[in-house]
């Protein structure tokens, strides 16, 4: 897999970075660059946020531009959307994705539809980040991933980044994007190292990317689930079969091309996800599959995703609702019909 | 402070707010508009009270009962009935009708039907303002019902705790739809809640157009000068139903409607200015005359322009990404 990422960036200076420590070298960089960029949330300024992606920036760039906020998911929002009708780009963090249900008026209702509804007056260039992935000790509220739900409302721009390069480059197009973007960060990734460029990098949001090559059966994924994606296709080297990884990046603009192109080849196809598996993320780009490629398919395109039920505390009944290697090894093998 | 001609044209704006809303009205029980007029009658001294306050370069966010703030702002009437009669050439195109729009060119920052939701957008334009070091003001117009929304709350702690260039003019029409006052909080005054939130909060007379010109006035200069945030909460009456279908009585008293219409805004300036000299009965017969033909144009105007094409554009939700 890293490889693969290496192939895609530019010739720039190349250093190894956290994924955490890639969100803010964008941050700090577009900060640097663009005064009207500032960071909002709970924790972001003295402590530097919750998991650390903002550490050093108010030193940095004053307490003006780097807030910390009282407890209110929805006004931090609001106040967003406000200051960037207002002329500012403000970067929202909300802790994690369970809580954004708390703002989901000011995201879905009012910030989704101002470019919409105002005719084109007014765009609204917020950038809201938020952590997914469930693990052992979350529990129901705190280890959600319901970006799922988010390609549901037209007028949301959504990135998932799955690398340090990645983040770094579609943070910074977010941050430059004239509509609302939500910045999904997986849990399981955060301390992930991989190879970040140097300086201007951007990833186009929109865009996905092919991880890893072949021919037998293409596994579209995005976020955390990538890792297990290209865990489970070197089991399936060793036996025989070539997986092809999409790393869709962006859930909207969905690149559907990349999609379809990919599963026009290899015939076969699985959604792996790390949301709820009912009307979510998989269910979108199975029926995409189908409608498309019905004729081509060898087979159904199989969704391994998310068992619908909360996300629980223990580690056996996380592991028990949550995709893991073995079944899509064994999703795969029943595809390919071995 | 406030000179004959500036109350003369705060007086003609509030007639023609009151001759939109007639209209509205009129087009409503002829089917011709599409969804409901939200009428502003008898609270026309806010707007224009609160608007006839601000620079231009201030902004307003507004919600479902907004043409009066807009008109009072410097909106378009022609693209404003345009839009509540769903015509491409709207504010919105068509997209939005009259609770769905937003333009700065006039200091509009946007309007929507979730009652209490623009109040932080207001907050945040604010907040804006005060990082840049720019001088505007922003008003958040919102409803005595909305002020019982979580986030009406949320942005309101915010503004206090950051002094926020921010003024917020509630207007008190003594019901959420048909739910009173009485019978939604506990207290008797709204304005009892900013003392909370860390800033002043004023009662005013909100149909008398000179005290809620004056009190926003003074709050603007204030927020200018780093005062931060002030809550008006203007007393007023909604004369008609809360929106087309609604009567306005059975949760309200045919004597109450009566009692308040008496209050008229329009009429107690009108009066003043005849009684100081500055106005005959005459003249406010001519400038009436002249608003109610200027707003039947308008409305003849828009109800001839061409609906939106019949198409479902994909493009019309982002805007175009322009950087590199």
């Amino acid at each position: 897999m890293a490889k693969a990422m290496e192939s895609q960036a530019p010739q720039a200076q190349m250093r190894e970075m956290r994924l955490q420590e890639a969100l803010r070298e964008a941050l700090r960089y577009e900060m640097a660059r663009d005064k009207r960029v500032f960071v909002l949330g709970e924790d972001v300024a003295l402590f530097g946020g919750a998991y650390g992606v903002t550490r050093g920036l108010m030193q940095e760039f004053g307490a003006d531009r780097v807030r910390d906020t009282p407890i209110s998911e929805a006004a931090i929002v609001g106040l967003a959307i406000g200051a960037a009708i207002n002329g500012m780009r403000p970067v929202v963090e909300i802790q994690f994705c369970d809580l954004l249900p708390l703002a989901m008026d000011q995201l879905t209702t009012l910030a989704a539809r101002y470019y919409y509804q105002t005719g084109g007056r007014i765009s609204v260039p917020i950038v809201v980040r938020s952590k997914f992935g469930t693990r052992p000790g979350g529990g129901p509220s705190h280890s959600s991933c319901n970006h799922g739900a988010f390609i549901h409302f037209p007028g949301l721009k959504i990135i998932v980044p799955a690398t340090p390069a990645d983040a770094k480059g579609l943070l910074l197009s977010a941050i430059r994007d004239p509509n609302p973007v939500l910045c999904f960060e997986s849990h399981h990734l955060y301390g992930v190292k991989g190879d970040v460029p140097e300086g201007d990098y951007t990833v186009p949001i929109g865009v996905a990317a092919v991880r890893r090559e072949g021919k037998d059966l293409t596994i579209i994924t995005c976020g955390g689930m990538v890792l297990k994606a290209d865990e489970a296709a070197a089991t399936l080297k060793e036996k025989g079969i070539d997986v092809e990884i999409i790393d869709l990046r962006s859930l909207v603009p969905l690149d559907r091309e990349a999609i379809l192109k990919s599963v026009a080849k290899t015939r076969r196809a699985m959604v792996l996800d790390e949301g709820w598996v009912v009307g979510g993320l998989s269910s979108e780009i199975a029926a995409l599959i189908q409608e498309n490629l019905f004729s081509d398919l060898k087979g159904p395109v199989i969704r391994v995703a998310a068992q619908p039920l909360p996300p629980p505390h223990s580690p056996t009944l996380v592991e028990a609702i949550v995709p893991n290697v073995e079944q899509v090894v064994a999703a795969a093998l029943r595809l390919v019909g071995v | 402070m406030l000179d004959a001609m500036k109350r003369k044209e705060m007086l003609r704006t509030m007639v023609k707010v009151r001759a939109f809303e007639e209209k509205l009205n009129e087009l409503y029980q002829k089917k011709v508009m599409f969804g409901n007029p939200h009428s502003y009658r008898g609270q026309e001294a806010v707007a224009v009270g609160v608007c006839s306050a601000l620079e231009p370069s201030d902004l307003i966010a507004s919600y479902h009962r907004g043409t009066g703030h807009l008109i009072a702002k410097g909106a378009d009437l022609y693209l404003l009935m345009c839009e509540v009669l769903g015509r491409a050439d709207g504010y919105s195109r068509g997209r939005g009708g009259k609770m769905h729009m937003g333009d700065l060119s006039f200091g509009f920052l946007g309007n929507t039907g979730t009652v209490g939701a623009t109040l932080p957008v207001a907050t945040g334009a604010a907040l804006a303002a005060q990082i840049r070091g720019s001088k505007e003001v922003a008003v958040s117009f919102v409803g005595d019902g909305a002020m019982n929304q979580g986030v009406v709350h949320e942005a309101m702690n915010f503004a206090g705790l950051w002094k926020l260039p921010v003024i917020y003019v509630c207007e008190n029409n003594l019901y959420a739809m048909t739910v009173s006052l009485e019978r939604s909080v506990a207290i008797k005054h709204l304005a009892d809640r900013a003392q909370a939130y860390g800033f002043e909060g004023k009662v005013v007379d909100g149909n008398d157009v000179e005290l809620v010109y004056e009190e926003t006035r003074k709050a603007a200069e204030k927020a200018r000068a780093g005062g931060g945030a002030t809550f008006l909460e203007c007393i007023t009456y909604r004369w008609d139903g809360h929106f087309g279908g609604d009567p306005g009585v059975g949760y309200r008293t045919k004597e109450e409607i009566e009692e308040w219409k008496q209050r008229c805004p329009i009429k107690k300036l009108k009066e003043k200015l005849i009684r100081e000299d500055h106005l005959t009965e005459e003249q406010f017969e001519q400038m009436s005359v002249a608003v109610y033909a200027e707003i039947d144009a308008v409305a003849s105007k828009a109800q001839a322009a061409p609906l939106p094409p019949k198409e479902a554009d994909l493009n019309s939700v982002f805007a175009e990404v322009t950087h590199g």
